[in-house]
Formats: C-alpha cells, structure tokens, sequence
C-alpha cells in the first residue's frame, strides 16, 4: 500500500520530530524564563536531541536542570555531565538542601525518598531560578492520566495540576499566556511511544546512558525486583550477597528503586526486538506506581510531581 | 474465523530478523483520528479493542484488566476493553470519559493516534479539540438505534472542523443478528442527512467492537459486506499531510535564529506546499521578496523541504522577517486583512461579549481582535440557524470579527493552519474560543493610513505639554465628574490645553444610539477611547468621566494610546457612600426596578488592579483630590521642545 502514497509522505517519526520543534520554538518565542528538566533517561535523551535539532546552529537557548537524588546510577551522571558539554547549554544541578540534610535515602525512607528529592526538589528548583515554562520528557502512552494531559499543562503558583480544568488545545496552536504565579510544564513528546522513542534512538545514533544495554553487572533480587549494586551505599541483608548477572533497564532512575531485567541485548536492535517481544509495561519495573493503586501518578500530579 | 494474525504477523519477523523488521517500520506514516459517540455506543469498547487487536496491551495491564472487568467492568465476566480507555479516577467513579484523551497503535503500516472524545452534548468543545487535529473521523452508531440526534451533531462538527474522511461505524451488530437490513436501513437514513450539510462521501462499515467482527479482518458472521475492514480502511486513507504538499508554500515564521552576526534564519514548520534552495519567496505582510539560499537541519543542509516539516531556511538579502510573518510562494502569496467572517465554537463558561477585545492567536501571529454580536448560531442537533445575541458555552456560531492590525491568513477550507484561530480572555489568558476564518471583509491593503506631515508631536510642542488622558472611573455618584472639573479648572488656570468628555454629555451627541446593555456599555467607551485617541493626536490633555465597569474596555483604551498616556484615576468610593448621596436619584430608581443593568446593582463594577491615582473619597475631599493629581501632572510632566 506504502507505494500508492507520494513518495515524500512524510513517516511517523519525522511528524513526531517536527511537532516536538514546534512546541520547543512557541515555548521560546513565548515564554519568559523556559527550562528543559533533564533527567538522563532515554526520553530524555531524545527530548534533548529534539532540542538540538530546532535551535541548529545556535545553541538551545535556555538550560539544562538535573533535579538530583543523589541516588541516581553512576553512569547517569557521566552521561548528564557529557552532554550539558556537548551541547553547549548550561547544566543547572538542584538537591533538596532538607532531604540532602536529613539523608533522605530510598533504603530508609520509602515513599517520602520521592516526595523529598522529587516532588518538593523540582518545586524548589523551578521556584528558585523563577522558570515559567519547565520541558518535560512525558509521553501520553506511558500512564492513564497522562494521556489526557494537555500538551501546554498549567500548574498553579503551588504547582497543583487541575485534569478538570484544561485549557482546550486546538491544532498546533498553543496558547502560552499564564496568570501570575502559574507555570507551565510542556512536554514535547506527548505523542511518542516507547517504540517511537528506540526508533528514533537508533536513527538518530542519540547518545543514551549505557546501562540500556546488557552487560555482567552485580545484581541482588529484593522484593521480587531485580536490583543493583551500582555503589557501597547499597545496604546488603544478611544473607544478601551481589551476583552477577547479566542485565540491562527498561527505565532509569534511583537506583535502589529500579528494576533490572536479565537480558542479553548488548545493541539497539536487540534491545529493541526484546522491548516489542516483550509481555510486560515499561513503569512496572518501578516502584512509584504501585503506592495508590490506579489512580497513583494522578493523586502524585495534582501534587505536583511532574 | 481466526483473529487478527491474518494480518499482522509482526512478531514472527521482530524474532527472525529484526533489523529488517525496523527497516520496514521507519516508513510507516501516521493517521490521526477521533471516535464520536456516546458512552453507550461501545466507543471506549472499540478503543479498547483496536489496542488489543495491535497488541498494544502489555501483561501487566492485561492482568489488572481482567481484575479490573471483574471488579467494575459493565459486561459481566468477560473483558471491559472500555476500562484500558476510561482514564481519570474521577470518571471511572462515574462510569464515563470526560475530556480528551489521547491513544496510540500501530500496525505495520501506520502509527495511529486517536482522539477519544466524549459525546455529551456539553462536551462540544471537546470534540472540537479532539477533531482539530484528526485527519479521520468514527462516528459510531449502535445498530439498535440508527442515526440519533447525536449522531447528526457529531457529523456536523467533524465537517465543520474540516475532516474529510468520515467513518460511519455501525456497531453492535451482534446485538441486531449481523442483519444485513438494519445495516442498510441506517445507511440510507445516513446518506440522506450527510447530503444535507454538505457531506460529500463516507465509509459505512458494520462491526461488532465487544466481538471484534470487522475490525481487523472481515467477519463470517456479515457475508454480505464485501469490506474493508476498519483497520484496512484506516491504514489506507490519505492523510492530510500528504495533501497539503500539493498546495503553495506557505510558512509562518516562530522563531529568528541569530547564533552570532554570519548567521540569520528564520525557523518554523510549513504549513502547506514545499521549498527548495532557489525559491523566490515573499515575507508577508511586508510584502519583500528574497530568495532561499539554504535549508538549514543539524543533519546538514537539505534539498527540498515540505508541509509537516520544521526546518530553518536562510535567504539572500537581508530583509525584515519576524515571529508572525509568513514566508510564501514569491508569486502565490496569502492575503493579509483586518476585517472577516468567522465561525466560532464557544469554549469558555463565560460567554462572548461582543465588542471586547479578545487576544486572537493564528499561527504565529498574535493580535488584539474584536467580535461583533453573531449574526446567527446554529443548532448542532437541528442545524437550524438561529438569531442571537451572544455565544454561550459550546455554541456554534459566525460573526465579523476586527482585528487591530492585519492578519496574514488563507480561508479554513484551504488551509487550517492559516485559517484556524484560537481566542484568548486578555483578563484570565483562558482559551475562550476556536474559530475559522471563512472569507475577509475587504482587503486591508486596499486601507492605507494617510500620512499627517503636522505630526502628534509638532501638535503637542507648540501647546509646550505632553498630551495625555486622565480616565475618571468609579461608580455612579463616586464624584468622578466633579473631580475632574475641578482638575481641569486647575490645568486650564495654568495654561494647560485640556478638553473633559463627560459620560453623560457623550450621551446626549455621538453615542445617543446606545443603549445599556452590555455590548453597547462596551461600544461607548471604544468610542470615547477613539475620540480621546484623536484628542491626544492633536496635542491635548483630556479628561475623561465614565463609570467604564469593565476592566477589559479600559484596558483596550489603555492600549490604543502611546505607553505613559492613559493615566487611571480610580475614584474609590464604596457602594453605600455612592447609594447614600444618589445625586441624581439613579440608585433609587435601580433598586426599584426601574431601572436595569445599573452598575454595582444588577450590573457589576470591576475595580481597577493598578491604577495610576487612586481617590478615597471618603478620607480626601475634591479639592485635595484635585490638588493631587494636577500636581501628579504637572510635577511628571515636563514640556516638549
């Protein structure tokens, strides 16, 4: 069927890749102090791209903002240090001074390990450098609430999200005006999937953190999630001793709290064959979905996590 | 009959050869769409079933599904596909969607993104957002019922947001025995209403969403409908994308790329046609013609690029290019014009309010406009055209619309991205309206301003002021007129050249047309703001009185002079002083009934946020008051030479 269509029928991905630029040039154009929350992960990785790709050859004209856990994968950090350089923009770290002072860890302190580091360290840090206008790397696919979220989502001054209350959002045009104290979260690749977002990887050869791939890496299951050992802050158990397996993640983030798949998908190809063979969502290798049952990510969003 | 692995035999090839398998899915192309229907038309269900017909439902959400179907399903022990769709906690309490929600599938030919939309009549808006993006519309009918009023709104405004592609999906044929009568039957009353407003041709497909008949494949159990399939349908239709290629080039401007002095382009994703190095272009509305030196893409620099595409393009000379000009075709441009007809669907609880002046957001242009009272509205279940004299939520309506300076623009039939507008309430920034450009006035650039050689400033010198306009506003009886007398007695005494248009006087000359009413409250003080406008031109002080309740018109008056020359004086005094001293016995009359829309009784008084002078006249007498702002005027006012 493909050959009836004219042969420059643009493909799904670049449609994908010029709405994304899109979005990033109205939020330039149109907002006063716009930030791209970065969080080294693959969506994040290609949000980042994206960016490079609309402001060619000048630099992304706005920075780069870590909000930081301090319990991320070592190899995430490498990366997020390597790429602030590479593309020229300025790399803005933020750490919960309260949950930094306290020690706030995921082994000890559970959910408010999130709700410290995460929730509250990204209101502080937007608050802080006074952003209106935050980058997010969400995707609709990913979660229910999120697939009715608007592109152009406003949070109050408290940084509240109201689903009931959305701006109506037509064509490709946004409408960028906030009442005073509101922000906006922007999140250029609502309509990507997991899929897309490999895709795109593997076309683009987009830099991602290496722990994607499989690799020998000293694992311990806990809780029936398969966990590793990436530094000597990691508590063993008794009887807990570090295996090597070899693994890779589907999704990263602290890395107490992520979950590991033993895999042996050392290229993209494979990561990706494995990734649509596979029987399993992507969030579940997470523990942060699971605190209120469906509605989890929706109770956390009106709360201001992104 | 066996399911969908007739057709889609991905997961062999992703095993065997997966790089093969990723060469074939680079090129897919994208198809969105919206389903129309009401919650008991099945459309969540068929959702539900197009995502797991794709294989779009992991384990996990399976699993929760099947708990999920037992626990709050609607269809007894069997699989609920509508709970993978029906998002928010709120509306599952509820049992039904409630806004736009966004899905995605693929097959191997196509990405699908789909709208889902809910079908209540208060959603209008909703459908119209989820529409204005689609390429494709399902409308679902359930078998049981045939072509309802419901099915004639939501047809209407699929053809009225300009989808070209109509799916008439008549489902739960399993419930009526897959009758090839009860089919046809609903087709021919369907033709016969689709003639009617303009619908030109539709796909009619019988499915069964709970059953899957139809869907992916044909079904046994209909041998009487020779295809295709839904999803085939799907997977072939054009996308308007594609189609937009074929028309003139056209790209609206978002961005100036100024990396350092050698490099000046100018970003932004064409709306229609195509461009190569070599293209004569014009910048509209300037009207200045270049040529394309380069196509400029981090991957290096491309040869042609097309509608869909984002891209940043450099020219030969250096011409005058910004956010909100639109770069064409040299010898096919767009107008530009200040004056249209539109068609307006309603999006805010607040309803329109003719004459004020709305932000009006069309591609990348962004200017102040104005909407006349509708000319009519139309009835989404009847279609009937209705008088009227504003547009309330979700009403569907066409009117002339102003706009302060000219819009580049094409019709909405040729082009939704340069016919196709957002309006924004300049008080609370919500987006109060979608609208669709269907023709223009007139021409702007047939309007030209004649150009004065005694210019405002030559006025203002020889007068040795700087012209302003002291805006009195405050409630009837506030003393807005006898303060302001008394400030221009005083300016006058100083050799000041002043001139005090009173509310009341104003009334009995240039605007004794108008009434009381909203619109006509709205229209007196444009009119006063216009006439104040060309007072300052001729270098004069004026001075104005008027209740003006609206923030927004003083607002616009605000904006229709140079920054520094509208000065608010806010004559503050609360509503039982004013009520108490009722110097022309108005309030009484308000409080009785006789008299209507009266400020601060049945008609609302919106308090200036930051005026420039505030009076309290409960604790300054006139005099004082007076005292104060000629000192305010004086004192900042310094001649110009």
């Amino acid at each position: 069927m493909s050959s009836s269509l004219p042969r420059s029928s643009l493909t799904h991905l670049e449609r994908l890749e010029a709405e994304a630029i899109h979005i990033m040039r109205e939020v330039v154009a149109e907002a006063e102090r716009p930030v791209m929350l970065y969080s080294v992960g693959k969506d994040s990785a290609v949000m980042l791209h994206l960016a490079r790709k609309a402001f060619y050859p000048s630099p992304p004209p706005f920075p780069l903002l870590h909000v930081d856990t301090t319990w991320k994968f070592r190899d995430m950090y490498a990366l997020r240090d390597r790429m602030a350089s590479e593309s020229g923009m300025e790399l803005l770290v933020y750490r919960n001074p309260e949950a930094l002072e306290r020690g706030i860890n995921p082994f000890d302190h559970g959910a408010l390990h999130t709700d410290m580091w995460k929730t509250e360290g990204l209101k502080q840090a937007l608050d802080k450098w006074g952003f209106d206008a935050a980058f997010g790397g969400a995707r609709r696919d990913e979660e229910k609430s999120r697939a009715k979220e608007r592109i152009f989502s406003f949070r109050t001054a408290s940084h509240g999200w109201d689903p009931k209350n959305q701006r109506p959002e037509l064509w490709s045009t946004y409408n960028a005006r906030k009442n005073k104290g509101e922000s906006i979260r922007v999140f250029p690749i609502s309509n990507w999937t997991e899929l897309d977002i490999w895709q795109y990887i593997h076309l683009n050869d987009v830099p991602i953190v290496p722990l994607y791939f499989a690799a020998e890496r000293p694992t311990v299951e806990r809780d029936g999630m398969l966990l590793m050992v990436d530094d000597d802050r990691f508590p063993l158990r008794p009887g807990e001793e570090p295996v090597m397996r070899s693994i890779r993640f589907r999704t990263l983030g602290c890395y107490p709290l992520t979950g590991a798949v033993e895999s042996s998908a050392a290229t993209l190809p494979q990561v990706i064959q494995e990734t649509l063979l596979t029987t399993t969502s992507e969030r579940q290798g997470r523990a942060i979905d699971k605190d209120a049952g469906g509605a989890g990510m929706e109770v956390k969003k009106q709360q201001g996590y992104f | 009959m066996s399911e969908a692995d007739v057709i889609y035999k991905t997961d062999a090839l992703i095993a065997e050869d997966i790089d093969a398998y990723l060469e074939t899915h680079r090129n897919k192309t994208m198809l969105r769409f919206i389903t129309c229907g009401s919650v008991d038309d099945g459309k969540s269900t068929l959702i539900g079933r197009l995502l797991y017909d794709s294989k779009m439902i992991f384990e996990d959400q399976l699993t929760a599904l099947e708990a999920d179907s037992k626990r709050v399903g609607t269809q007894g022990q069997e699989i609920d596909f509508a709970l993978l769709v029906d998002g928010l906690a709120a509306e599952r309490e509820q049992g039904i969607t409630i806004d736009v929600a966004y899905r995605f599938f693929a097959t191997e030919k196509r990405k699908f993104i789909v709208a889902d939309t809910p079908g209540h009549e208060q959603y209008t808006r909703n459908m119209v957002t989820g529409a204005s993006t689609a390429d494709l519309a399902v409308i679902l009918i359930d078998a049981r019922k045939g072509v309802l009023t419901q099915t004639r709104r939501h047809s209407y405004l699929a053809h009225l947001i300009g989808i070209r592609h109509i799916v008439l999906a008549v489902n739960k044929m399993d419930l009526v025995d897959y009758d090839h009568a009860v089919f046809d039957g609903i087709v021919k009353d369907y033709t016969a209403f689709a003639r009617s407003i303009g619908i030109e041709t539709f796909v009619p497909i019988p499915i069964s969403g709970f059953k899957g008949d139809n869907i992916t494949t044909l079904s046994a159990n209909t041998p009487w409908y020779q295809g295709p399939a839904l999803m085939e349908h799907l997977e072939t239709v054009e996308v308007d994308a594609t189609i937009d290629q074929t028309k003139p080039f056209r790209l609206p401007v978002q961005w100036v790329n100024r990396p350092n002095l050698d490099f000046r382009g100018f970003s932004g994703q064409i709306a229609t046609g195509s461009v190569k190095p070599g293209d004569a272009v014009r910048v509209l509305p300037s009207g200045k013609t270049s040529t394309v030196t380069r196509i400029v893409t981090l991957d290096g620099d491309l040869e042609e690029a097309v509608a869909g595409q984002s891209i940043t393009l450099c020219f030969a000379d250096e011409i005058d290019c910004s956010r909100g000009d639109v770069i064409a075709a040299a010898d096919n441009p767009p107008q530009a014009a200040d004056q249209f007809e539109a068609t307006f669907v309603w999006m805010a609880d607040e309803a329109l309010i003719p004459g004020r002046a709305y932000w009006l957001k069309l591609g990348t242009q962004t200017v102040s406009a104005t909407v006349q009272q509708p000319k009519y509205t139309v009835n989404v279940n009847t279609m009937e055209q209705l008088a009227a004299k504003t547009l309330d939520l979700n009403a569907i309506g066409v009117a002339e619309l102003t706009t302060d300076r000219a819009v580049v623009f094409e019709p909405y039939a040729e082009s939704r991205a340069l016919g196709g507008f957002i309006l924004i309430d300049k008080i609370t920034n919500a987006t109060v309206a979608a609208g669709m450009l269907n023709f223009s006035l007139r021409r702007a650039q047939n309007v030209h301003w004649q150009a004065l050689d005694v210019t405002r400033k030559a006025h203002a010198a020889l007068k040795h002021q700087t012209p302003a306009v002291l805006w009195f506003t405050g409630l009837s009886g506030s003393g807005k007129s006898t303060i302001a007398n008394l400030v221009e007695k005083k300016l006058h005494a100083s050799g000041k050249h002043t001139f005090l248009l009173d509310g009341d006087n104003v009334r009995h000359g240039l605007n004794k047309d108008l009434g009381f009413t909203e619109a006509d409250r709205i229209e007196n003080i444009r009119r006063v703001g216009e006439v104040a406008k060309l007072m300052t031109d001729a270098g004069l002080i004026v001075l104005t009185a008027f209740i003006s309740p609206f923030r927004a018109e003083r607002e616009m008056v605000r904006a229709m002079l140079p920054e520094g020359e509208f000065i608010e004086v806010f004559v503050d005094t609360p509503l039982e002083e004013a009520e108490r001293r009722d110097v022309k016995g108005l309030y009484k009359k308000a409080r009785s009934g006789q008299l209507k829309n009266f400020t601060g009784i049945d008609s609302p008084y919106e308090a200036p946020e930051r005026p420039e002078i505030r009076i309290d006249t409960t604790r300054e007498t006139p005099e004082d008051a007076a005292e104060r702002i000629v000192e305010r005027v004086i004192g900042s006012w310094s001649p110009v030479i």
